[in-house]
């Protein structure tokens, strides 16, 4: 089965997030308080290690597993909706302490109740698109 | 080994596991991002012949959603393999201050007070499906969670991610210093 590497790419991102205790709510608020180095330590060495990673991919033209160069696509060049759109996921991000990956791996941990946090976001995941074209860009 | 992957994991272990996976998925060709499976979820169930946002092949996606899967079965792996019984150590500042807005620390990943399967109250549910909407409307808008802007997209450089991650931070510290102690007191 060829999607089997991207369920054990997903167990292994699981098994990362529980046992840093990124998907912890208390851990999200501790980071918010600036009481612990834990979660910046965390995005930082990620950040850095990926940054480097990225570099030398694009350095030596590395190919992906089926051959092909590995492209990196620049995000839009707009500025409001970057703003806008992540002060709106912040709220809710010290609020379940929750991103969208945490929130699936919650579940799977064994807290149930996460399924309504995921209801709640694709709801809003729904209304974005909804009025997506009123909204600044 | 065991017993190793038990224990919490240091932030530098953690952090470098991330890296690596975004790494891997670079190699099997695809970009790590996990909030686009909430568009695809929404594409899926049939929203796009009503809203053009969600008209597009989400097969494309499957293989997002099979990352998702396995991110919900390494909870579980987790929470049963791997299951530590030592308390969360949460910095005592915290302790402190979750206590005075009124959040016990109970040692766990999440305060059941919160997210207990008991506790599913009328209040909690608003507070979890209100916070869930914000997380999911904004990481659209914003074109992007912690995950796409704040790991693939700084690892890239990228001047919009770190707009979009100045966001992040800007309004998780509006909620924890000025709307969560309001929140909470109703």
């Amino acid at each position: 089965m060829k999607g089997l590497r991207f369920i054990i790419a997903g167990v292994i991102f699981g098994i990362i997030m529980t046992k840093s205790e990124a998907v912890s709510w208390y851990r999200i608020q501790e980071m918010f308080r600036f009481q612990s180095f834990h979660m910046y330590g965390i995005i930082c060495t990620a950040v850095v290690l990926g940054a480097l990673a990225v570099y030398l991919i694009k350095k030596f033209h590395v190919k992906d597993s089926l051959d092909n160069p590995i492209v990196f696509t620049d995000k839009e060049k707009t500025r409001a909706n970057y703003i806008i759109g992540g002060l709106i996921f912040g709220l809710g991000w010290a609020l379940t302490g929750a991103c969208p990956g945490p929130m699936f791996v919650n579940i799977g941990y064994g807290y149930v109740s996460f399924i309504i946090v995921v209801i709640g976001a694709l709801a809003g995941t729904f209304l974005y698109g909804l009025f997506r074209r009123k909204l600044p860009h | 080994m065991l017993d190793l992957l038990k224990q919490p994991w240091p932030w530098y272990i953690s952090g470098a596991a991330i890296a690596a996976i975004m790494v891997l998925l670079l190699y099997f060709g695809k970009s790590f991002g996990f909030s686009s499976n909430l568009r695809t979820i929404c594409s899926m169930v049939g929203t796009g012949k009503k809203v053009s946002f969600f008209d597009f092949d989400w097969r494309a996606q499957k293989w997002n959603l099979l990352f998702l899967v396995g991110s919900v079965l390494g909870g579980l792996i987790a929470a049963t393999l791997l299951k530590n019984d030592a308390p969360l150590k949460l910095a005592s500042a915290t302790v402190a201050d979750l206590k005075a807005i009124g959040v016990k620390f109970d040692g766990q990943l999440n305060p059941a007070q919160l997210f207990g399967a008991h506790s599913l109250s009328f209040k909690n549910i608003v507070i979890l499906l209100s916070g869930g909407l914000l997380v999911g409307f904004g990481s659209r808008y914003a074109g992007g969670c912690t995950s796409g802007h704040a790991i693939s997209g700084l690892s890239n450089l990228q001047f919009p991610s770190l707009l979009a991650v100045i966001g992040f931070f800007a309004g998780g510290l509006i909620m924890t210093h000025f709307l969560l102690p309001l929140i909470l007191s109703i």
